[in-house]
């Protein structure tokens, strides 16, 4: 299954997207000597000026720092928070979710209850309330939390979707025939849960991954938006806020807060895109691919009649 | 015995097993075989299910409110204490007994026993005390919430509706020929769309219709300057004239998640037996698409209308503080700046409330539209 994964040509040009951005994110210092400006570098012959004005390819902010550069290095910001999030919301989602679904019983009973709780109550105003909270505590006026306290408060408000898809694929696993057939051969659960189960869940693991990703970067967008600010790390959400607040918006500086919006849209496409490809993968009817080549398939056998006739 | 092999039938045929177990399955099906009883257990089958459903929603609610009970006393610091300061702060006085222990109610007291804490708290949930605001001291939290929710209900719901609608119809007609033109440019256009950040977009929007353009105004959900009452037909006209922006940032965000759920649903659809023998027939076209087709591949967008509305809510709260609109997602956005705790939390119970009142809405709607899932329930 993982391999027609990696040869459906949504998913290639997902990773490649999503590969592109990460190598950004790791190697951004390299591309930051490349631009030429640091981040934070004040450019102050060259305040608020279009892309492609003084050397800067992107157009500056305010105070003159470079846009591009702002960019390269919110990569590794908010990839950082949607990464360590991602990470946190999975491993819980599956610890939950596949345990759930394996064992059954009361256990799944109150387990799935303790899913669809969480999963009722809207997540992301349940991650602003204890980042308030949390933020506030710093004292009055303080308003900035460390990005992996962020990412922490965002992870652990987003397993359920993760634990309630697991739980239904793990169901769809331990009624198939070989699983009756280890439990047969008397095979201990744990076995079976950790090389059975779980090594035919990866696939679907990880691409769920990457959307998870997808949706720590738009919570941290979102949350700095709202006034709980990522502290001491630039991000894209820290650019479009600071963008808003600093008058961009009325002021007509575009280049300042589109091309962060565009680089976490692109990051999205590349989660949808892989999501597609499993889609296909999975399920054998959502192949356009396949309808394309029939309908290839039902003119060539027209024209060959239109010639026999 | 009959109701398994209505289900098992359906998953055989879209399995790669061999055709001939489908011949093997007798002709007659569970819903012909016992009309009569099938009606007759139907109707007691729905009251059991919505019994066991608000029986479900309400275990909800109460993991809200104490969950809601729950946080400030797991925070750092004191938030009794900083709530105490802020009055303080605000109206330049010490503040009285009452006001002390109304506000340990709700934010803990480490003095007392966190049992009858626990009930004290419920007590004020019942009565809609929720405290007062530290921002806009004195007035009430349940008066700002009042005064907020509706604007949040019109939105939200609206929004909900019209995005459902045009992405379901959009992704029934994409389904249907998958692959063709219309359906190879739009997939991956919307595609494009759905990843936007929501605020962005909507700053986006901002920023060429109100900045730029001037088609439409920065904020407010109203014109300040048209006497406030619902009866007056320019009150009601400036409301859609100032809700126009957010609302359609909403739909925008929304529609394209619809749109791929019922595509897919469509394309498996479209390969059913049943479609085949509408074709067969001889019946128009859009009449096989909407009368038979896209009828039973709605189910999933349904219950996915139950599932999706905590996020919907979120986006709501983004959107709302980008054009300053007056309803809850603007008030937690000054709350949460201002660190206004008891308005932050009330605004997280309503949120709640309106989430779980929302998701048995969908639930309802679902058990009507498929009789199914109140008889295998």
């Amino acid at each position: 299954m993982f391999e027609g994964f990696l040869r459906n040509r949504r998913v290639q040009t997902g990773l490649a997207i999503f590969g592109f951005f990460v190598f950004v994110a790791v190697f951004g210092d390299l591309l930051l000597k490349l631009v030429g400006f640091g981040p934070l570098d004040v450019d102050y012959d060259a305040l608020h000026t279009p892309p492609g004005h003084g050397g800067h390819l992107l157009g500056t902010t305010i105070s003159g720092q470079d846009v591009l550069a702002q960019l390269i290095s919110g990569a590794r910001g908010s990839m950082a928070v949607g990464t360590l999030s991602a990470l946190l919301a999975i491993g819980l989602g599956a610890l939950i979710g596949v345990s759930s679904g394996f064992f059954g019983g009361i256990y799944d009973t109150i387990m799935n209850g303790i899913t669809n709780v969480f999963m009722t109550m809207p997540s992301f105003a349940l991650t602003l309330i204890a980042a308030g909270y949390i933020s506030a505590a710093g004292g009055p006026g303080s308003n900035a939390m460390g990005w992996a306290l962020m990412a922490f408060l965002i992870g652990i408000f987003e397993w359920p979707g993760m634990a309630r898809y697991l739980r239904a694929q793990t169901l769809t696993l331990r009624g198939r025939d070989w699983a009756m057939a280890t439990k047969l051969l008397g095979e201990s659960r744990w076995r079976m849960v950790f090389s059975e189960v779980f090594p035919h869940l990866l696939g679907i693991v990880s691409a769920t991954f990457l959307r998870a990703i997808m949706a720590g970067i738009l919570a941290e967008a979102g949350l700095n938006f709202l006034g709980v600010s990522t502290g001491g790390v630039i991000s894209w959400g820290t650019m479009i806020t600071n963008a808003q607040t600093q008058g961009a918006l009325t002021l007509g500086w575009w280049w300042w807060f589109i091309t962060p919006g565009l680089a976490i849209a692109f990051i999205g496409t590349a989660a949808a895109l892989v999501n597609f490809g499993l889609d296909e993968v999975t399920n054998p009817k959502l192949r356009t691919g396949n309808t394309r080549a029939v309908n290839k398939f039902n003119k060539a056998q027209r024209k060959a009649a239109a010639v026999a006739d | 015995m009959s109701e398994e092999r209505l289900t098992s039938q359906p998953t055989r045929r879209l399995g790669a097993g061999p055709r001939e177990i489908v011949t093997e399955v007798p002709l007659t099906t569970a819903g012909a075989a016992r009309p009569l009883g099938r009606l007759a257990a139907m109707g007691h089958g729905r009251s059991r299910y919505f019994l066991r459903r608000i029986g479900a929603y309400l275990v909800v609610a109460w993991a809200a409110v104490t969950l809601n009970f729950i946080i400030p006393r797991f925070m750092p610091g004191d938030p009794a204490q900083a709530v105490l300061r802020r009055i303080q702060y605000t109206t330049g006085q010490e503040p009285t007994q009452s006001q002390i222990e109304a506000v340990r109610r709700i934010y803990g007291d480490p003095q007392k026993n966190i049992i009858g804490q626990y009930f004290d708290y419920w007590k004020g949930v019942v009565q809609f005390d929720f405290g007062v605001s530290t921002t806009s001291y004195p007035t009430p939290v349940a008066d700002l919430i009042l005064q907020a929710l509706p604007w949040t209900l019109f939105l939200v719901g609206s929004t909900t509706i019209i995005a459902w609608l045009i992405g379901t119809a959009l992704g029934a007609i994409m389904g249907w020929k998958p692959g063709n033109a219309f359906d190879s440019i739009f997939a991956p256009l919307t595609t494009f769309f759905h990843a936007f950040p929501g605020f962005w977009l909507g700053l986006v929007m901002l920023w060429i219709f109100a900045i730029k353009l001037k088609w439409f105004p920065v904020s407010g959900g109203y014109d300040p300057s048209v006497p406030y009452s619902l009866g007056n037909f320019w009150f009601v006209m400036s409301v859609l004239f100032y809700g126009a922006l957010p609302m359609f940032a909403l739909v925008f965000i929304g529609f394209n998640g619809w749109l791929f759920s019922m595509r897919n649903v469509m394309v498996a659809t479209g390969t059913e037996d049943y479609v085949l023998l509408a074709r067969a027939k001889g019946l128009p076209e859009t009449r096989v698409l909407f009368g038979y087709a896209a009828r039973n591949a709605l189910l999933p967008n349904v219950t996915g209308l139950a599932m999706a509305i905590g996020g919907v809510i979120g986006g709501t709260v983004l959107i709302e503080a980008v054009f300053t609109y007056p309803g809850m997602g603007y008030l937690l956005q000054s709350s949460i700046a201002n660190h206004d705790f008891p308005t932050m939390q009330t605004v997280l119970l309503m949120l709640t409330a309106a989430a779980i009142v929302a998701n048995f809405i969908a639930d309802s709607i679902y058990v009507l539209l498929d009789p199914r899932v109140a008889d295998t329930n």
